[in-house]
């Protein structure tokens, strides 16, 4: 069954099979406010962990979305520039910015779960 | 310690997002977002506290030689109770700070200055001040702006003042000077600012937010709405370094004066032309250009840089202002601006981006 993960960047992971389709929080689209456009990375690009491989861009200012994991970028959500919308939807009813064939899915083993992350959220308040 | 306006608590209890301008802590936005505020302002009436901002007068004899010293605009034909956008000029020509003044009488100017210039540009003032010539810095007045095509409703239905027949660009005063009207504003819409002492702006911000057509705007859609209007932002646009010239506001520039401060260099910005140029710029292609992203031109060289940029909520584009050298500087130009190292393309626009709905008023007031 798959799982959700969550990054202290606010990244959304949704986990399928050796795919992570990630997109971003709830409460980092609370943060940044109305969104007017997503950068979205290139098919067949190689991302290590940690990188900026999205940008998401609101009315206010330019949010990094970072690789979770090391692997390649399998797939672009391209729907969503023109349909912003999307983002605040389920990762795996369209809200994924991008899909990441990931090369050590061991790397997830360190991130959140639910739980953990909306204990992390309720922390920066 | 950040600094506030008596509205300040106002804010706060109506959920506004906070943030540092200028040394203060401001409102940059309330519950709905930036995009609706933008909106409402275009559709209804937006209320903004801006009692940040400096308010100050000069009066006695010599006051109109002095704004003439400091600006390059005239005033000498100016009536009373009309307000003129100008520029406070330094030595080199750059500009000190951009500010609206009014003539409150043959010898009397008001003038409403930017919040993050009014230190240096009352120490400015003061320094050329004639002896005769008598200085007020008005530190215990709030300001609010209405703004949106209600604004004239709102001023006789919550207030009661009729304010039709108000030229664009002009004052009035009430109350026994106690009450200052002006219709103008930053946002292209037709509108008023309203200066009161500090001990009546609760009131009158909850008297204004009282009607249904007003709302709180925060200065996140206050920038939104000036980038449309591409009118400039000091500390963007316009900095001590650049002449009036380049930054495209030639027409606060009289022709016929001198011996204001920079005008030799402010004549030949206009004798012999300039360099750079502001200018609007458009993005064709998808993304988000912002403050200090480089223009190129078709052949990938730097020719410019980007003052202000932004989302448009109007026009659902993503538009800019910016610097670029004088020979690309004609509408329709076509430029990338580079994001995070990728060129997005884009085009020299036409200013302003939406056309202003203050117009009317001026031709009115003809």
């Amino acid at each position: 069954m798959a799982e959700l993960k969550f990054t202290e960047d606010h990244e959304a992971i949704y986990v399928d099979g050796d795919v992570a389709w990630v997109g971003i929080t709830a409460y980092a689209q609370e943060a940044l406010g109305d969104l007017v456009f997503v950068e979205l990375p290139e098919v067949g690009k190689q991302v290590a962990k940690g990188d900026e491989f999205a940008v998401v861009e609101s009315v206010k200012t330019a949010a990094e979305v970072y690789s979770p994991v090391d692997g390649e970028v399998v797939e672009a959500n391209d729907n969503m520039p023109d349909n912003l919308e999307l983002i605040a939807k389920d990762l795996a009813d369209g809200g994924w910015i991008a899909k990441i064939k990931m090369s050590d899915a061991g790397q997830l083993d360190g991130l959140m779960d639910a739980a953990a992350y909306k204990e992390f959220v309720e922390g920066l308040d | 310690m950040l600094r506030k306006t008596v509205i300040h608590q106002h804010h706060i209890d109506l959920g506004a997002k906070m943030g540092e301008f200028a040394g203060y802590d401001m409102p940059l936005y309330y519950g709905e977002g930036v995009i609706k505020e933008h909106e409402w302002v275009r559709s209804s009436c937006g209320l903004f506290d801006v009692s940040h901002m400096g308010q100050a007068m000069v009066k006695g004899e010599g006051a109109l030689e002095f704004v003439q010293k400091l600006t390059p605009s005239s005033f000498e034909k100016l009536e009373i109770d009309r307000t003129k956008y100008t520029v406070l000029t330094n030595p080199e020509g750059g500009i000190i700070d951009d500010l609206m003044v009014t003539r409150t009488a043959e010898d009397g100017f008001h003038f409403v200055i930017n919040a993050g210039c009014k230190d240096k540009d009352i120490a400015w003032m003061k320094e050329n001040l004639p002896d005769s010539v008598e200085f007020t810095h008005f530190d215990d007045w709030a300001l609010l702006a209405l703004q949106g095509p209600e604004a004239e409703n709102v001023m006789r239905e919550a207030l009661g003042f009729d304010c039709s027949d108000m030229p664009y660009m002009s004052m009035r005063a009430e109350n026994d000077n106690s009450f200052f009207i002006s219709r103008l504003g930053y946002t292209g819409e037709d509108g008023f600012e309203l200066a009161v002492k500090n001990s009546e702006g609760p009131e009158l911000a909850k008297k204004l937010l009282a009607h249904d057509a007003v709302k709180p705007i925060g200065l996140a859609a206050r920038d939104s709405l000036r980038l449309e209007m591409g009118y400039a932002l000091y500390g963007h646009e316009i900095t001590s370094e650049t002449s009036p010239v380049e930054a495209n506001i030639t027409w606060v520039i009289s022709k016929s004066r001198s011996g204001y401060f920079g005008y030799e260099r402010i004549h030949k910005d206009l004798s012999e032309g300039v360099e750079r140029k502001l200018v609007g710029i458009k993005l064709t292609d998808k993304g988000v250009a912002r403050e200090g992203a480089e223009i190129r031109s078709e052949a990938d060289e730097v020719v410019g840089v980007l003052t202000s940029g932004g989302h448009s909520p109007t026009l659902k584009e993503s538009i800019g202002m910016g610097y670029v050298q004088t020979d690309l500087a004609t509408t329709g130009q076509k430029l990338f601006v580079n994001v995070r190292g990728r060129n997005i393309a884009a085009v020299v626009a036409d200013l302003p981006f939406v056309p202003a709905k203050t117009k009317s008023m001026k031709k009115k007031a003809a």
